[in-house]
């Protein structure tokens, strides 16, 4: 496989970023616009919130909610998974079910949210543990359904018991599946938190976002908001992608050149 | 043979039929076969006819339409760890490494002895210094000795090998016969090895089996009565080697 260069890998992303901003400005200095901010407005926006102190605890925030809704939905959802993707029955019982109310959007589930917790944490938690659920449990379930015959043969043929089986065979070959899931719904829910940190609670970057066009017409502060999730998203991606060079996943995520 | 050994699998009658959207269609047709403790029986027959159903029945993995499999005595229910079997090299674990595919199956037993047995295997194949190696970084011929190495770890009696090295470049593949044949010459092991390589079975086999296109009877039961090491060169290899070619039906010459 090719390598690519670090200047490849560091170099051009950055020179599109350039471009990018480059491009803002231009924009917002060509159109006159006075409503829309300029990259340097913003970039004083970031500032002026790392001043007030409100940052780090916003951000704090919306991690710890989705912390414990994708949690929540990784504990239930892998075990879940599993059965399904092991008991054809269940599969059958439940399939229908599951690919009706996965594209249901989270926000759709918003008033019913707030009419079951109030406006509280659990609300959002909720939300971020439906938006994750059903990827987690779907990738799951196709992962142990793809699980090669082979490995299950060869591991009944050593004496291994179904939870055995299960533990030792079936869970760790489906585990780069789970994995793809397990990153898709952490994307899903970093989304989900900032729209219901809009509607449920008064704290978080979608707070934020919220907020400062409410109170004021802030858009250099909306639009900091904005940079801050897409930036902390993007490292949240970038550990979850990690996972997927640990050695005993790695053989799922490339090209056997054996 | 002189005196009668006993038998360590016997095959009576085993017929198998699949069903379909039609007629059901029959693989096997009343196989009879009785193989000996510790002998190395090659299973030869053309792709597709059925060797590997066979060998399946009687490892255990599939359920005869009719008649019986023995071993020691006792019908097979089903899949044992003291019969072992081993798939081409895509059977070893990606996740787990040298060491811990060859510990797979020996989750029974003390800490002291599994860590003797892995040692002894991981060098008995050959695979000495790759340990912590995952198998993506191993090639197919040592990912086919690692394979063996797991199941030999458990101490079988009886290893079931279904074309193990169809998958492997032909100059590997007779590293692997002459490996296999190494192996066998330690650990004692009474062998069922299917095969569509007519070389491979007259290397390899205290007896041939040759098996018909489907619905797959026992056309022919050669002894290859060579001692190891085998000449390949000589006159009672191409002898036998004509044989089983008549009795698989292909022309002598290209």
């Amino acid at each position: 496989m090719p390598t690519k260069s670090d200047a490849e890998r560091v170099l051009l992303p950055l020179a599109t970023a350039a471009v990018a901003i480059l491009v803002w400005a231009l924009a917002v200095r060509l159109s006159q616009t006075s409503v829309f901010p300029s990259p340097w407005k913003v970039l004083l926006g970031l500032r002026e919130l790392f001043g007030r102190g409100v940052l780090g605890p916003y951000i704090g925030d919306s991690l710890r909610r989705v912390a414990s809704g994708y949690l929540l939905a990784l504990v239930l959802g892998i075990p879940a998974g599993l059965a399904l993707g092991w008991h054809p029955s269940l599969a059958s019982a439940f399939n229908p079910v599951i690919q009706m109310a996965r594209p249901i959007s989270p926000l759709a589930w918003i008033p019913l949210a707030i009419l079951w917790f109030g406006v509280s944490e659990a609300a959002p938690g909720f939300l971020i543990f439906l938006g994750s659920f059903f990827p987690i449990v779907v990738a799951t379930m196709n992962g142990v359904k793809s699980v090669p015959s082979m490995y299950l043969l060869a591991g009944r043929n050593f004496g291994l018991s179904t939870p055995r089986l299960l533990a030792r065979v079936v869970f760790p070959a489906a585990l780069p599946q789970i994995l793809v899931g397990l990153r898709i719904a952490l994307g899903i829910a970093w989304i989900v938190v900032v729209a219901a940190e809009m509607m449920a609670v008064d704290s978080g970057l979608g707070y934020l976002i919220i907020d400062s066009r409410n109170a004021g017409k802030r858009y250099d502060l909306v639009v900091a908001g904005m940079l801050l999730i897409g930036i902390i998203g993007l490292a949240l991606d970038t550990l979850a992608q990690r996972l997927e060079r640990l050695p005993n996943v790695r053989w799922g995520f490339q090209q056997d050149t054996a | 043979m002189s005196a009668p050994l006993p038998s360590k699998v016997s095959v009576h009658g085993v017929s198998m039929r699949f069903p379909t959207d039609g007629a059901p269609i029959e693989v096997l047709s009343s196989v009879d076969l009785s193989v000996a403790d510790g002998e190395f029986v090659c299973i030869l027959g053309p792709s597709g006819c059925g060797k590997s159903t066979l060998l399946n029945i009687v490892g255990g993995f599939l359920r005869a339409s009719s008649g019986s499999v023995l071993i020691d005595g006792e019908p097979v229910e089903g899949p044992d760890p003291r019969r072992i079997f081993v798939f081409q090299e895509r059977g070893v674990f990606p996740w787990l490494t040298v060491e811990g595919n060859v510990a797979f199956g020996l989750f029974r037993l003390s800490p002291e002895e599994r860590a003797r047995r892995i040692a002894h295997y991981v060098k008995l194949v050959g695979l000495s210094g790759f340990e912590n190696a995952y198998p993506q970084e191993l090639s197919g011929g040592m990912k086919q000795r690692l394979e063996v190495a797991r199941a030999l770890a458990v101490n079988p009696d009886v290893l079931f090998l279904d074309e193990p090295f169809g998958a492997l470049d032909s100059i590997t593949r007779l590293v692997m016969r002459s490996e296999l044949l190494r192996i066998r010459r330690a650990e004692k092991k009474t062998i069922l090895f299917v095969t569509h390589d007519i070389d491979e079975s007259v290397q390899l086999a205290d007896r041939v089996v040759v098996m018909s296109t489907r619905p797959a009877t026992i056309r022919r039961i050669v002894d290859i009565d060579m001692p190891h090491p085998r000449d390949l060169s000589s006159p009672r290899y191409n002898e036998l080697r004509d044989l089983l070619l008549g009795e698989i039906g292909l022309a002598h010459k290209i």
